[in-house]
């Protein structure tokens, strides 16, 4: 029965985000609206973590099986694809790693400033408090 | 035999459920005992469903008809991804300018190349929009694609590609540019290969899966806020 509450609880939340998607005008998907509105949630205390937090992790977890349906559906477009295949491929893997690499290379751009902020301030032998810094912040993740 | 059978399947209510299921378990299967990345149980169990429906002359919308409880998941699943994200709640409060910076510049490339594509190759209005969403989520993408008048479809099986894409190189990029901090690496695979990425990201760590999970939702918003914008630089 528990499962059963949490499948609901997480439908309801399904639920909320389509209301919304309906009702305001924003190109913004029921997916989001829900996601939000169930972060919100937690965050205030009024669904628990306990009370979806099982059936949510089985969802996400098999996520890229969920995908499998959609994914067939490539079979039906092999002509649209043929038709602009060089950019589709370029779309696809140099400008994914290069969206991957600019994103994750300008986060960590400033997650390591903010680090070393802290032991810069002492000035001198700051170098010797960065490194214990870091060490310190990764055993802490 | 292929009539026989398309009317057997057309009586069965499970047959595109558990074909899906059986496909992407190969896949797995495939994938756990190689150890092999590039054998992607969603790649893998994408290839087996269409050589079975392609040898057995099964159109594909009696598959995705019967396949649709699948499909239909994935609302729920993407609402979920609030729980890895309310339990990273702290670690993303500390660096919520890192991770909006690291998203915004990847949004911002996703579209431009897009837009550099279809001037370096002529593409056709329909053909430009059909690529500007490919790095979001498809509940979005497809959404987005829809609305500015690209080929929806093709947007969505682009889409599932850059996912598979990104799923597959995580890894090695982070490697390659040296991205070694978990956040900036789920804000890489989030904003670059929405879930499909995300699930190679919750494979990497829990750090990563969070930030991974919040960046699809960050990039989604923000590329259905722009794209319109984009559209409009080339008619």
């Amino acid at each position: 029965m528990r499962y059963l509450y949490q499948f609901a609880r997480i439908m309801a939340f399904c639920f909320l985000g389509e209301i919304l998607h309906e009702a305001l005008p924003l190109p913004i998907p029921a997916s989001i609206y829900g996601l939000i509105l169930l972060l919100a949630a937690l965050k205030t205390g009024i669904v628990k973590l306990e009370q979806v937090k099982e059936v949510g992790n089985f969802l996400t977890g098999i996520f890229p099986l969920l995908f499998v349906p959609a994914a067939v559906g490539v079979m039906e477009l092999w002509v649209q694809l043929g038709e602009m295949a060089i950019p589709i491929i370029i779309a696809i893997v140099p400008v994914t790693i290069l969206v991957l690499a600019s994103a994750g290379r300008t986060t960590q751009l400033f997650t390591g400033k903010r680090r070393k902020q802290v032991p810069a301030a002492v000035q001198d032998g700051a170098g010797e408090a960065e490194e214990k810094e870091a060490s310190h912040d990764s055993i802490t993740e | 035999m292929t009539a026989l059978l398309n009317d057997f399947l057309a009586l069965s209510s499970v047959w595109g459920v558990l074909l899906t299921l059986a496909a992407f378990g190969a896949g797995a299967l495939i994938n756990r005992l190689t150890g092999k990345a590039f054998f992607n149980p969603l790649l893998l169990g994408s290839i087996f469903v269409i050589i079975l429906l392609s040898v057995l002359k099964i159109p594909y919308a009696d598959y995705k008809e019967s396949a649709a409880p699948v499909s239909y998941l994935l609302l729920p699943a993407t609402i979920s991804l609030a729980i890895p994200l309310y339990e990273k709640w702290n670690l993303l409060k500390e660096n919520a300018a890192a991770i909006i910076a690291g998203i915004s510049v990847g949004t911002f490339i996703s579209m431009g190349s897009a837009l550099v594509l279809a001037v370096v190759f002529d593409l056709s209005h329909e053909q430009y929009v059909t690529l500007l969403p490919k790095s979001v989520t498809t509940a979005i993408s497809m959404d987005v694609a829809a609305e500015l008048g690209g080929i929806t479809a093709l947007t969505g099986a682009i889409v599932i590609l850059t996912g598979i894409a990104g799923n597959l190189l995580a890894e090695a990029v982070c490697k390659w540019f040296h991205i070694t901090d978990p956040i900036a690496k789920g804000v890489g695979i989030g904003t670059s290969a929405h879930a499909v990425g995300t699930s190679k990201a919750l494979q990497m760590g829990e750090v990563e899966g969070a930030m991974s999970g919040l960046s699809i939702a960050v990039a989604g918003i923000l590329t259905a806020v722009l794209c319109p914008v984009f559209a409009q630089l080339l008619r």
